[in-house]
């Protein structure tokens, strides 16, 4: 940033001015800085290689009935088979688009609610504001996993649809309390009251001047609604509630329970899909704290680098 | 800069006081606080004020007094409790049109305080400079937008433009921001800037740059400004008009000069007396601090700090009047007032 | 005054503890040594790359009933200082030099409980925003209590006592004692602060911009408040602000600080009305007054460096107008000009082109020089 011989040059700013927020561009960076960023990043990044590409990992067919039932873990079936002679392995790999598609999609558009709902009662105020607050906060007292049962014990023939549709119902509340809360201490900030001054529409105001400054509250917000998503969503396929036939590792946990796994001696039908339903959780939270880190600065931890030798005093 | 002319306002040659751009009759603004029984705080009672042309008028005042509320019912933030505001001798509560308010909110401009939280963080200098050319300087094209942008930009000292419009305001000092916030201002081609607080949060070093800035653009490019501080010694740098604030209430006004050197409010008195002077001997000044005015009972709202109060100050709210014998009006049932 | 009298007493009294750090030299006859003195104090702040110095190399000195101004702008270093004195740093920045000499002892090298012992009896902090400093759910009684508590007052009658002193010497009624934070206002919040920096009779306060958050007519009132307390009690005052003319008025001798160094120390009368440094001439300068003439002024041009990458030599000499050819080849040393120190080129005689040598008065006080181009 060289500078130009006049009063007030573009100078590199100060300590200070240089370690506080940063835009967009600086986000990456941050992230691949952080050790918990990247471990999330990790996770997810594996099983999002196992959702695109099962093939390249196992090589059997996951519903295939073709091996000796009950095997232990071995060379040829690293998790060994089930009861019905499928092998495990393949089932969990195969299971990972279906619970990763699941959270993403659920995930996402619960976060886009929570971004309409919060938003729209931050800056219109008033009564507005007053009806969506209590709306958002009777759906946020309502018990998730009974309300989930109910709905999903009513519809007929539950498809994929059916459980994201219950997902973004009971998890898009939390979002918009967080986001409603972050817009109304922004809507105060000068240079939002300025951009009312300057004469642009309310909702220029809301897209071009609230919402990027949000960027990292809103993704944190979605990793959360994703987390919840994942374990939600086993949730309800475990108890039965989903579709039995697809391949996920809510079904397999469903499957494993009925069959009595963990009885019969091949407790890894129900070990292997909590490990994974814990670890695609994992990587979700992991990358929730740390966008939520990015987001507010009062969060992060003061790094310092190791002292170096002997200071003289 | 070859100074615009057409400003929308008529050009006056006379010798007489200008014409007043900027008009403020009786403007009161009252908030509620406080739920059931519903306390009112009077944060502006009764405020005149007028700006006319290639003036800078100084609003000077203490936390509390309304200086920064007054600034906003003139930017429309919000509207007044009652008073009125005439632009040009138009009453601004009649504006009911969106280009109408658009085209006012070109016309006086705002400048904030804080450097730090003026600019969205997100956007380039060169995307607001943009976004406030695209509103109310419908006239230029795309190609007339970056030249103008580049224009104001030189303008207010901030070198060279054209890399300075890719710039983040995070990458800026403070002073450079403020002076976005100025040049921002400029490109609308406005009337009257009403710059609240501009430099309170810079350094000293800094701020005399931007004081002589709001010099130059009144003198250069013929505009005028509102001043609002709480720092006489700037006011009185910049300033050819002061107007002295208390507790919502206007209580002196005059010419900078007159003012500051034969101040007829006590109130004023005090304020120049607490003023930092290094060469003036260390004497007692009184403790008391300015009242949060909520239901006020009539009277003078400085009588239980002023030396010389009496009964009629406790009695009478005093109106502002021209004071014999001195070239400033306050309002004060006593003034004129022995000199100490 | 048969009060004032009591109050002396008392003050005397509290003074002549039992602790042995306490300075027997307070009567008026005997010379005044350094209450405090700071030798080559710096501080660096971890970053992600270089370490930024945030205090270079600072040596000062404070004699009893002294009062310092520490004057300079934001980013010099100044409240940094001020929490190294008082050893309050904490990761990410760290003392990396000096040392820190109360009544002669190296406060630097004791350890938690002899730092007890020195805090708030021999060395108290005054900070800058009550409103942060005060924990909000206690009554100003309750803090009182809380800091004679943990610096070996237990006697609940004792604490009483000390707190309605330390109240009246404050003009607070004792009856505030009752009060939250909340409820006081801006200018007493500040009050109560400093009366709690008064509670053991400490002989040195160290301030941190305590007048910044309070308007005018409050801010006089506290300090020709502070400096009554200071002449009555005999504590001595480092105080730190950038409102140049606000310290001007009310201290003894004054330091100005730039980028993390001080560049220039002495009485006050000369530092401000003829500063030797460059930089000291143009902040001074750069004040409007309201009586004398109106005068057309201008700043120092430029802004502060950046602490992790200063400028090589004078780190002013990007901005200085008198900066010659060696400021940016070679780091001035700190030179003696009649009585003030100066850290700066143009008064070292030895070194390569001459300067000026004598100051230069600031154009307030006498026929103003032509102003320079910057």
């Amino acid at each position: 940033m060289a500078s130009a011989a006049a009063t007030d040059q573009v100078v590199l700013p100060p300590l200070l001015a240089r370690l506080s927020a940063s835009p967009l561009g600086r986000l990456g960076r941050a992230v691949r800085s952080d050790r918990k960023a990247a471990t999330g990043l990790t996770l997810l990044a594996v099983f999002t290689f196992f959702s695109l590409a099962p093939g390249l990992v196992a090589r059997d067919d996951p519903s295939a009935e073709i091996y000796a039932p009950r095997l232990g873990p071995s060379l040829a079936h690293l998790l060994g088979t089930n009861s019905f002679g499928e092998d495990l392995f393949a089932q969990v790999v195969y299971g990972t688009r279906e619970s990763l598609v699941i959270a993403v999609v659920a995930g996402g558009l619960a976060t886009v609610l929570s971004i309409a709902f919060g938003l729209t009662a931050a800056s219109a105020g008033g009564a507005v504001d007053g009806i969506l607050s209590l709306f958002t906060d009777v759906f946020l007292v309502i018990p998730t996993f009974p309300l989930i049962i109910v709905i999903a014990a009513y519809t007929k023939n539950p498809g994929d649809w059916a459980l994201i549709a219950v997902l973004v119902v009971t998890g898009w509340s939390y979002g918009a309390r967080t986001l409603r809360v972050q817009a109304l201490s922004l809507a105060n900030r000068d240079f939002v009251v300025a951009a009312r001054l300057r004469g642009e529409r309310t909702w220029r105001v809301i897209c071009s001047e609230l919402l990027p400054n949000m960027t990292s509250l809103i993704v944190a917000n979605f990793f959360g609604a994703a987390l919840y998503s994942v374990l939600a969503a086993a949730g309800i396929e475990f108890v039965g509630l989903g579709n039995p036939t697809t391949q996920s590792w809510g079904t397999m946990l469903y499957w494993a329970q009925t069959e009595e796994a963990l009885q019969s001696g091949i407790p890894l039908w129900t070990v292997a899909p909590g490990v994974c339903v814990a670890l695609l959780g994992a990587g979700f939270a992991l990358l929730n704290y740390a966008f939520d880190e990015i987001g507010n600065p009062a969060l992060r931890p003061t790094r310092r680098r190791p002292a170096r030798a002997a200071r003289g005093s | 800069m070859a100074g615009n002319l057409s400003r929308g306002a008529t050009q006056e040659l006379a010798p007489s006081p200008p014409a007043p751009l900027l008009e403020a009759a009786g403007l009161t603004r009252h908030f509620h606080i406080g739920g059931m029984r519903g306390a009112t705080l009077h944060a502006v009672d009764g405020v005149d004020l007028t700006i006319g042309q290639r003036e800078i008028v100084a609003m000077v005042g203490e936390s509390g007094s309304g200086k920064s509320t007054v600034a906003r019912l003139l930017a429309r933030v919000y509207r007044p409790s009652a008073g009125e505001v005439r632009f040009n001798g138009r009453d601004l509560g009649a504006l009911r049109r969106r280009r109408d308010l658009l085209a006012y909110r070109g016309a006086v401009p705002m400048v904030f305080q804080d450097p730090y939280s003026s600019l969205n963080p997100v956007h380039t200098i060169g995307h607001l400079l943009e976004r406030g050319l695209r509103l109310h300087r419908g006239d230029l094209d795309r190609r007339g937008r970056r030249a103008e942008a580049e224009r104001v930009l030189e303008a207010v000292g901030l070198v060279p433009a054209p890399r300075l419009l890719a710039r983040y305001p995070h990458e800026l000092s403070g002073g450079q921001r403020q002076r976005v916030g100025f040049a921002q201002a400029l490109s609308y081609r406005p009337s009257v800037i009403l710059a609240d607080e501009p430099v309170s949060m810079l350094d000293v070093s800094i701020r005399i740059g931007l004081l002589n800035l709001m010099r130059e653009m009144c003198n250069d490019e013929g505009l005028s400004l509102l001043y609002i501080t709480h720092d006489i010694a700037s006011a009185r740098y910049v300033a050819t008009r002061i107007v002295v604030m208390y507790a919502g209430k206007l209580v002196e006004t005059g010419a900078t000069e007159d003012v500051l050197r034969e101040p007829a409010h006590p109130y004023t008195r005090l304020l120049l007396s607490a003023v930092p002077d290094p060469r003036a001997p260390v004497s007692a000044v009184d403790m008391g601090e300015p009242p949060k005015v909520v239901d006020p009972s009539p009277g003078c709202r400085f009588r239980f700090r002023c030396p010389y109060a009496e009964e009629i100050c406790a009695a009478v709210t005093p109106e502002l009047r021209t004071i014999p014998f001195s070239a400033t009006r306050a309002a004060c049932h006593l003034a004129p007032l022995p000199q100490s | 005054m048969a009060a004032d009298a009591t109050t002396a007493g008392r003050g005397a009294q509290a003074l002549v503890g039992g602790d042995q750090l306490r300075a027997t030299a307070t009567e008026a006859a005997a010379p005044r040594a350094p209450v405090l003195e700071v030798r080559e104090l710096s501080v660096e702040y971890a970053t992600s790359g270089r370490p930024a110095r945030a205090v270079d190399r600072v040596s000062l000195e404070v004699r009893s009933g002294e009062f310092l101004g520490v004057v300079g702008e934001s980013g010099c270093g100044k409240s940094t200082l001020l929490f190294a004195i008082a050893l309050l740093l904490r990761p990410p920045a760290e003392r990396v030099g000096g040392s820190v000499l109360f009544h002669g002892r190296d406060l630097t090298a004791f350890g938690e409980e002899e730092l007890r012992e020195v805090r708030w009896r021999g060395l108290s902090l005054v900070m800058q925003s009550a409103m942060s400093a005060l924990n909000p759910v206690k009554t100003i009684g309750a803090l009182f209590a809380d800091v004679l508590k943990a610096h070996g007052t237990r006697d609940d009658e004792e604490i009483a006592e000390r707190s309605h002193e330390a109240m009246r010497l404050v003009g607070i009624d004792a009856v505030h004692l009752r009060s939250y934070p909340h409820q006081l206002s801006g200018g007493m919040r500040q009050r109560a602060m400093i009366a709690m920096a008064l509670l053991l009779s400490p002989e040195l306060v160290l301030m941190d911009e305590p007048t910044s958050a309070l308007d005018v007519v409050a801010q006089r009132a506290l300090m020709y408040q502070i400096r009554r307390l200071q002449q009555e009690l005999g504590f001595a005052v480092v105080f730190v602000t950038h409102d140049m003319s606000l310290v001007a008025q009310f201290s003894d001798r004054l330091a100005v600080m730039y980028a993390g160094q001080v560049v220039e120390t002495g009485p006050t009368q000369d530092v401000f009305d003829r500063p030797a440094h460059p930089y000291a001439r143009g902040l001074f300068d750069a004040f409007p007054s309201i009586r004398g003439p109106r005068r057309d002024l201008t700043g120092i041009p430029g802004a502060p460096p950046d602490l992790g990458d200063p400028p090589p030599g004078c780190r002013f000499h990007p901005r200085c107008p008198k900066a010659f050819s060696q400021c940016c080849r070679v780091e001035p040393a700190v030179s003696q000009v009649s009585r003030v120190d100066v850290r700066c080129l143009l008064y070292e005689p030895a070194r390569g082109d001459p300067g000026t040598g004598a100051p230069e008065p600031t154009a307030g006080t006498a026929p103003a020089p032509a102003a320079e181009q910057t």
